[in-house]
């Protein structure tokens, strides 16, 4: 444009200033109402776990003691209590941390770093991805049929927690993948001018890196499968194991099965529902537990560059 | 047109010679027919607009081209008598040798200790006093102990844009390397940080055979021995500094070189 035509231009206004200052009213107004709709929003969400807490918080005052933690299951209320399902949870946690986390960190590596995309490639990552999104009921008919039946593994620690594994590994795989993804590219650079190969690349760069990412995915992971109860089900859990879970093929059960059979057999007798919630308080703290420790490494190692 | 230089009465050792070289990012051809050589202990400087390639050849020098998908070369690059793309002429062997130093300041999220000494601890260099030393004498060589020498443990973003590069550059220092790649190692600095990697490389060359790809045809002037011009992925004019700024023979080179176009 030519200083004569801005010249020109200089004096016509194309925007009425009126009109403008209405509706910019109008546009403030309307921001206001956007605010309180997602402010609502949050607030129904909180609510609902309020009530959820409070109810089952109420429930469980009385039986939520050292005692319902230290004895084993009974079908007496009075004397029933959780040791048992709390071993069992921990035993459970203790195949699937080291299984997932391997197996899925793995796959992520070779997804991320060595396989040549393509399309080849890109149809792994959808399934897995689809994986994701599988219901756990099937889950578990693939873990009955392969570790239950084919495997004679039963219903033991190691069948479940193999089977627990193969549910959050796609959960962990698509987390290490995510974390690994956002390594930047200049630090690969950086060492590979250097003369490194791809694997010392990867356990001195990228590993150490994508860590943090890598660590909350896995946690998080293994709190679904703190929590799910289908598979276990599926899987044949027994209803009322007396037996304290020593090793990998004893028979056991976990906290959410509790909680699943109580409440069922609250119709007998009113007090199951009490140590269904008694219950619920403990894997919640568990979770609690194990989602502020995801926060927490994720807060202190997170690298910034 | 290729014009070289080649003067008798200096008798350089040739680091790098570059025949041929072709090279495609798909189909789209960036390096056409190149033919090149690099003198020891020269800063050869390497200028051209943006995308004429000048980036693609110096990074294809230590091969770090290859990590791009769907890049292709014919050609060869005679690196010391061995031609670089030869499969016995491993990668990493050619990179222990070839130093690089990039746009951007690129240290590890490590302390500054664990950046310089990165290169010869994952070639097996593991004696703690050795590897001190190391750290030592290349933080010196690249004008930084006097800045980092009481804080060797701390992090190394926490050093300015300016430290960062000279840490990058001992980080290169540190494998020995004979030959230091730097693409435009200053373009993200101010200029009192520039001027400092400037003297630096002056004092480099010495010791190192430089390979400098610049923006700033001043820093090509102030800098270096010989000067390439590259336009489209064509090596225009390869010549001492002060021909390719008074006389170049190419018309092109001169057009770019007055500002005519670029």
């Amino acid at each position: 444009m030519s200083y004569d035509v801005m010249q020109q231009n200089k004096d016509k206004h194309f925007l009425n200033t009126e009109a403008l200052k209405r509706r910019m009213k109008l546009r403030i107004i309307l921001d206001k109402v956007a605010k309180g709709i997602f402010i609502l929003s949050t607030l129904f969400s909180l609510l609902i776990l309020g009530v959820l807490i409070y109810r089952v918080w109420n429930q469980s005052v009385g039986w939520l003691n050292l005692r319902f933690l230290k004895s084993n299951l009974s079908i007496f209320p009075e004397k029933a209590g959780i040791h048992g399902p709390i071993l069992g949870t921990l035993w459970l946690m203790a195949i699937v941390a080291p299984v997932t986390v391997i197996l899925g960190v793995a796959t992520a590596i070779y997804l991320e770093e060595y396989a040549t995309k393509g399309k080849f490639q890109s149809f792994i990552k959808t399934n897995i991805s689809n994986l994701a999104g599988v219901p756990s009921v099937i889950f578990g008919l693939l873990g009955l049929t392969v570790f239950g039946r084919l495997l004679k593994l039963g219903s033991s620690i190691l069948a479940g927690g193999l089977t627990m594994s193969l549910l959050v590994l796609p959960i962990v795989i698509v987390a290490s993948q995510e974390a690994l993804k956002a390594v930047p590219g200049f630090l690969k650079d950086a060492s590979y001018a250097l003369g490194a190969t791809k694997w010392t690349t990867i356990k001195t760069v990228i590993l150490p890196t994508a860590l943090p990412g890598i660590m909350t995915g896995s946690i998080l992971a293994l709190s679904r499968a703190i929590g799910e109860t289908a598979p276990l089900v599926v899987l044949g859990i027994p209803t009322l194991i007396l037996r304290i879970p020593d090793g990998i093929m004893s028979d056991f059960t976990a906290l959410p099965i509790q909680i699943y059979y109580w409440t069922l057999d609250a119709v007998l007798r009113p007090e199951y529902a009490n140590l269904a919630a008694a219950t619920i308080i403990v894997l919640l703290f568990m979770l609690f537990i194990m989602n502020s420790i995801a926060i927490l490494i994720r807060n202190k190692y997170q690298k910034r560059y | 047109m290729i014009s070289q230089n080649t003067n008798k009465d200096e008798a350089k050792r040739i680091i790098y010679s570059v025949n041929n070289l072709n090279l495609w990012y798909g189909k789209d051809q960036a390096l056409k027919n190149l033919n090149f050589t690099i003198e020891e202990n020269d800063v050869t400087a390497i200028i051209g607009p943006s995308g004429c390639g000048k980036s693609t050849f110096i990074k294809t020098l230590n091969r770090m081209i290859e990590i791009i998908p769907n890049v292709k070369t014919s050609g060869e690059i005679i690196y010391n008598d061995r031609n670089i793309f030869d499969s016995a002429f491993g990668v990493e062997e050619l990179r222990t040798r070839v130093g690089m130093v990039f746009q951007k300041p690129n240290p590890f999220p490590k302390s500054i200790f664990e950046n310089v000494v990165y290169g010869p601890k994952i070639h097996g260099i593991r004696n703690k006093k050795k590897l001190m030393e190391i750290a030592e004498v290349s933080l010196r060589n690249s004008a930084l102990w006097d800045e980092v020498k009481d804080r060797l443990n701390s992090n190394a973003y926490g050093l300015s844009g300016g430290q960062q590069q000279r840490l990058c550059i001992a980080r290169a220092l540190a494998m020995e390397p004979e030959v230091l790649l730097m693409d435009e190692p200053t373009s993200a600095l101010d200029p009192i940080a520039t001027a400092k990697i400037e003297e630096l490389i002056m004092e480099l060359k010495k010791d190192y055979t430089i390979v400098i790809v610049t923006h700033s045809m001043q820093q090509a002037a102030r800098i270096s021995d010989k000067t390439a011009f590259f336009l489209m992925g064509e090596l225009i004019e390869l010549d001492k500094t002060k021909t390719i700024f008074t006389t170049p023979r190419d018309k092109r080179t001169e057009d770019y070189i007055t500002g005519r176009f670029g």
